[in-house]
């Protein structure tokens, strides 16, 4: 069976600027969060990803979260973390989330269990994300699963992956996004860009290497909401680069212009990403915002 | 070597309440090498209990043992006569010497002293990494004699995830990255190239994985 390709897809292809968004499902079985943060961004983005796990806390899965938002005709980007499965789950689960008409996956390591509710866990970590590129991209042109059994029906992910240039060591960081793209990624997302400079060094050095011509790379970004956010995400996210001239930037305004000004930094940051070559597209990743996003896009002259 | 810490004492001592004649057995090699199990360390944590349980005034005879290695019969063996004296043993050896000796002695409970932690080495002083999980394979000439199944929290094969900064592992500020030890010592050597094709999934059937392993050598089968 033929089936068309994803929206996102569709989008990158005819060179349109493409804009993603965030959703993560709900610490509960509740889907009406899923559908009151689906509703956010209906019409508003090409595709939303659906985080699976964040943080290592449980949450409803990112399968069923994304069908949830397939029911609702929106375009989820799948998420899949190898922490938690070994490679048998993670096949099985790419076939499932295929059946339910998920379109797109966002193959990723994932947070350590330490970070999260529950650091008593035993992960898994069987394959890593590049194994995990190679393993969807196999069974989406061979049609075969990793033991080379043929499938009877092979899943058409389109496949994405993600990519740190804050994350050190530097210079490894192009030679990792050109294995990602040989592995199997068709699309990127970034990190949220704090750090311009940092960013347009790396994707220079990935332009000189012709790797902007084989990915779509949608570049991540994040309104902050006060001073302290800036702080907490440069201080205690993980791989989070929130250079000092944009804390000061959000320590100088009065605490009700915060929010205001965090939009302002977002929307600049779009402008000047829209002016780089070899970027495809932004990733919105609004955390537990997804009423901004609507915002973001209109000011930001992004409108679907 | 197998690195190794002593149980909590309390933990100790409850598992030997039951018993008036204990022997507290040490082994000679790893653990006598990181300051757990050899006969120093026996002679400190039989002192110890005796001190503790006259206070809580139980009575318990503890006698002192000490072999080279705990999981070579050659050497259990010479551990026989003291263990048929005592109604226990409370071995100082890792998780296969205590096993090693139940296997020996059918009818002896036999308690495991230590928390047999990992394979690993004297970094310095004080100081013991863990630096091999026995995955059966070893690939370590690719990664410049740096594991990164070892010693990335993630077992990542392909390269940094996106939480090394600086050196450091995002899951410890204590922890290196590996794979930024691994990186630069490839440079060093020349060998970045090692690290720039794609590094396929692991088989996972040498390691613990796929059961309890064993190791035939019919070269030594009498």
């Amino acid at each position: 069976m033929k089936t068309s390709p994803s929206n996102l897809q569709k989008t990158l292809e005819n060179g349109k600027f493409a804009v993603t968004a965030e959703c993560g499902p709900p610490r509960g079985a509740n889907v009406k969060v899923v559908r009151q943060k689906a509703e956010l961004l209906k019409g508003v983005v090409d595709a939303v990803n659906v985080t699976d796990n964040q943080t290592a806390i449980v949450r409803m899965s990112s399968i069923a979260a994304s069908a949830h938002l397939v029911q609702m005709g929106l375009e989820p980007v799948m998420q899949m973390v190898v922490r938690d499965r070994n490679r048998i789950a993670l096949q099985s689960d790419i076939l499932g989330a295929w059946s339910l008409g998920i379109k797109n996956i966002l193959c990723l390591s994932g947070d350590h269990q330490t970070f999260g509710s529950q650091p008593d866990a035993m992960n898994v970590f069987d394959i890593d994300s590049m194994n995990l590129l190679r393993m969807v991209k196999n069974m989406r042109d061979n049609g075969k699963d990793m033991s080379g059994f043929e499938l009877n029906e092979a899943p058409q992910m389109f496949i994405g992956a993600a990519a740190n240039p804050f994350a050190d060591p530097f210079e490894y960081r192009v030679i990792r996004l050109a294995k990602k793209i040989e592995a199997g990624a068709d699309f990127i997302q970034t990190q949220c860009i704090y750090n311009m400079k940092r960013f347009k060094e790396w994707i220079r050095l990935s332009r000189e290497e012709g790797l902007t011509e084989k990915v779509y790379i949608l570049a991540g970004v994040t309104p902050l909401k006060s001073a302290g956010m800036a702080k907490f995400m440069n201080n205690r996210v993980a791989g989070m680069d929130v250079p000092e001239d944009v804390i000061k930037r959000m320590e100088g305004v009065p605490k009700e212009k915060a929010v205001a000004e965090g939009l302002k930094i977002c929307l600049e940051t779009i402008a000047e990403l829209r002016e780089i070559k070899g970027i495809s597209g932004v990733h919105i990743m609004a955390i537990e915002w997804e009423e901004k996003v609507a915002e973001i896009v209109k000011a930001a002259g992004l409108q679907k | 070597m197998i690195v190794a810490e002593q149980k909590p004492i309390d933990e100790i001592k409850k598992m030997v309440a039951p018993y008036q004649k204990l022997l507290i057995l040490g082994c000679g090699t790893c653990v006598k090498t990181c300051f757990a199990g050899g006969e120093d360390e026996v002679a400190v944590l039989a002192s110890a209990l005796r001190l503790s349980f006259k206070k809580d005034g139980k009575k318990i005879e503890i006698e002192e043992k000490t072999i080279e290695r705990q999981c070579e019969n050659e050497f259990i063996q010479e551990a026989a006569s003291c263990v048929a004296r005592n109604q226990a043993v409370l071995s100082l050896g890792c998780g296969a010497g205590v096993q090693d000796i139940a296997r020996q002695f059918a009818k002896v409970p036999v308690l495991p002293g230590l928390n047999t932690t990992f394979i690993g080495v004297q970094e310095r002083p004080g100081l013991f990494t863990e630096e091999c999980v026995g995955c059966g394979n070893c690939e370590l000439a690719l990664y410049g004699g740096i594991c990164p199944i070892t010693r990335c929290s993630k077992k990542l094969l392909n390269g940094p995830c996106g939480g090394s900064q600086n050196g450091i592992c995002e899951v410890d500020p204590s922890v290196e990255c590996a794979w930024q030890l691994i990186i630069d010592r490839l440079k060093t050597l020349g060998q970045l190239d090692n690290i720039r094709a794609y590094i396929p999934p692991k088989d996972w059937r040498s390691s613990n994985s796929g059961g309890p392993r064993k190791l035939v050598r019919e070269d030594h089968i009498i």
